[in-house]
């Protein structure tokens, strides 16, 4: 990809320069000059021009040429993160995406189950859809750890050659699927929120955010195979169980050395403050400094519990000791998308917006009407968050009785 | 002790504003910054060296003008500053940014403890962190908010590494790579030294051919991901206000929300 400007369209009238977040253009003699050394071709200064006199050279996928050795990977690979031998919600939403994608290559749907004991748990990969489950069961697999994990993950993917591996955008995902995507030379997308495919191509087209989410990229890998994407979890639709489904379970187990681990997992202590966990959380009702005081954040709390929410916190409050860091919602926080998120008593710096601008439905109740949070909330509520607070709580209350 | 930090500089987001009119992005004048999540990291080599001693080199990739980044790191307690620069890395991927990156760890040799923030807020990736341990085949610890425990002569550490849940606490040999979260410490500012000796300090440059790479794995070649469109999302429904005193409101609100949340 290149970028360039059409001296004779440009005008020298200054729109792209403002507008570049790199501060890369300069007007010489009257005419925009990118300095190539520094862009990195976010796009911004094209949709400033108005006079189309900045143009991005693209790789388009129908002039990528094909290696023949890719035909020979097949299948839709989704990893299913399991916890205490549990599987991860995230890992569901996978496989209702996932199940698409493959229907549409014409190709099998496969899990990938790393685990003790885990015979039933990949048995309902199965019944959620999955045509094959590939299940490496061993006591050394039963928590995750970086090496023992990637390097099982980089035998199986070497030996059964997927065309695509989707895997959720946890702590634990991010961490493994990096360690993978590199001993294997394949292709990774961080976070995707789109997964669609080029038909004509066979190319898995992946979308993400970037800059906390003010620019999208669509994303392909083309000479690489497998095509992996670490996902956001909550955004795609989970796979609908059905206990008619039927599939395979495929055993796999390796020698001591792929599960030996270098790091050791010494003890999982589960914060028993966080009653829910704010990236599950289907409804997370944040406060910040408009609260005053950290006392008063029982009026956040109550109304969390209302409506079986989490609590969030904005980075005001965080740093001020009111909430500990687990709780804080943004840019250095927690990345959340729930069905509702109210933010009360919080300005909506565009740090606190990266962080929950994706959420479907955003309530603000704030005192000041010109509050940024406003110009993204769907429901503005301009007054005292002490008096509206209780009453909201108790509506709450009433209507989840009925 | 030695300590390598990786750092990036990025677009400084806070300066980045919503035009309330056209509801797109007001970005004149953005200055660029360490990556704040890169700065937790720069204060923790920087401790651990007060503690054990040693030696904390800050290592970037980037255009030539990322060197005023890393003088904002000696400014900070770093000793040494190594800037990665050079056209060949241009369209690097995390795969070719990661590689190139243990190339120069591997040029500097010797260290104990590479720290990386856990992700840049540009990219907002995560990847490149785990990425360098991979090629450099050492142990990773992601995600940590607290160094419980550091043996420098016996090669060994010990973590509080966060999850979703709470933390796991996890033990590694030396060397081992870490990336960390906010919560890890609280960065102090610039001394007056420190800003004297960044303005002096010599920063080391590299450029591909001072690194023993493959040619074909850095850079744009060596990034199995390209980019094929960019575009701004769609913005988010004008939203309505609810008005009248806070009993009105209650209801109404919970009328608009009653099919979200039953």
């Amino acid at each position: 990809m290149s970028i360039r400007v059409i001296n004779e369209k440009c005008t020298g009238c200054n729109l792209c320069l403002k507008v570049c977040p790199f501060t890369c253009i300069e007007i010489v003699n009257k005419k925009a000059v990118i300095d190539l050394d520094r862009c990195n071709l976010c796009g911004a200064c094209i949709e400033a021009c108005k006079f189309d006199a900045i143009v991005l050279t693209k790789i388009s996928p129908s002039e990528i040429e094909f290696p023949k050795k890719l035909e020979e990977h097949k299948d839709v690979w989704v990893f299913c993160e399991q916890k205490n031998g549990v599987i991860q919600s995230v890992a569901y939403e996978l496989l209702g995406k996932g199940r698409e994608l493959a229907d549409t290559l014409g190709v099998d749907l496969c899990g990938v189950l790393l685990g003790e004991s885990m015979k039933k748990e990949a048995q309902d990969i199965i019944y959620r859809g999955a045509n094959k489950v590939y299940l490496v069961d061993s006591p050394k697999l039963k928590h995750y750890q970086s090496e023992p994990y990637s390097k099982v993950l980089m035998k199986l993917i070497k030996e059964r050659r997927p065309e695509i591996v989707l895997c959720g955008a946890t702590s634990t995902g991010r961490s493994l699927i990096s360690r993978v995507a590199i001993g294997i030379h394949a292709g990774l997308t961080a976070d995707c929120t789109g997964l669609d495919i080029d038909k004509k191509e066979r190319l898995l087209l992946q979308t993400r955010p970037a800059f906390g989410g003010n620019i999208m990229a669509t994303i392909i890998c083309p000479n690489h195979r497998p095509q992996m994407s670490t996902v956001r979890h909550k955004v795609m639709k989970e796979a609908e169980l059905n206990n008619r489904n039927k599939g395979k379970i495929i055993e796999a187990s390796y020698d001591e050395d792929t599960y030996f681990s270098r790091t050791k997992l010494l003890d999982v202590v589960e914060e028993i403050e966080e009653t829910v966990n704010l990236t599950e959380a289907d409804i997370i009702v944040s406060g910040g400094r408009g609260l005053q005081k950290p006392e008063n954040f029982y009026l956040i709390e109550d109304l969390a519990k209302a409506l079986g929410g989490a609590v969030g916190a904005s980075r005001a409050a965080v740093d001020a000791g009111w909430k500990t860091y687990s709780h804080q919602v943004g840019q250095t926080g927690k990345t959340v998308c729930p069905k509702i998120y109210i933010a009360c008593g919080i300005s909506g710096q565009i740090q606190h917006l990266v962080g929950m601008q994706s959420s479907d439905v955003i309530v603000a109740i704030n005192k000041d009407p010109h509050a940024p949070i406003f110009n993204v909330a769907t429901y503005g509520i301009v007054a005292d968050l002490f008096e509206v607070l209780p009453e909201l709580t108790k509506k709450f209350r009433e209507v989840l009785k009925n | 002790m030695n300590i390598i930090v990786c750092i990036k500089q990025v677009p400084d987001t806070t300066d980045v504003r919503i035009d309330p009119e056209t509801n797109t992005l007001i970005r004149s004048g953005v200055v660029c910054i360490v990556n704040p999540f890169d700065m937790y990291a720069v204060e923790e080599g920087v401790r651990l060296k007060e503690k054990f001693g040693g030696k904390v080199t800050v290592l970037t990739m980037g255009p030539p003008q990322a060197e005023e980044a890393l003088r904002e790191t000696i400014s900070l307690g770093a000793d040494e500053a190594i800037l990665i620069s050079d056209r060949a890395f241009a369209g690097s991927d995390t795969w070719a940014t990661s590689y190139t990156l243990s190339g120069a760890i591997r040029k500097i040799g010797d260290y104990d403890v590479i720290i990386c923030g856990k992700q840049a807020i540009d990219g907002d990736t995560a990847q490149v962190g785990p990425g360098i341990s991979a090629h450099l085949d050492i142990p990773q610890v992601t995600y940590v908010k607290k160094i419980e425990d550091l043996n420098a002569d016996n090669k060994y550490m010990r973590a509080e590494r966060m999850t979703e849940e709470g933390y796991e606490i996890i033990e590694s040999p030396l060397p081992c790579l870490i990336t960390v979260v906010k919560e890890i410490n609280e960065p102090r500012l610039p001394s007056l030294k420190g800003k004297m000796r960044a303005k002096k300090a010599e920063i080391k440059k590299w450029s591909a051919k001072d690194l023993n790479l493959d040619p074909g794995l850095i850079g744009l070649n060596g990034s199995p991901t390209k980019v094929v469109k960019i575009f701004t999302p769609p913005p988010r429904e004008k939203g309505q206000v609810l008005e009248g005193d806070p009993k009105e409101i209650s209801e109404k609100l919970v009328e608009f929300l009653k099919n979200d949340i039953l």
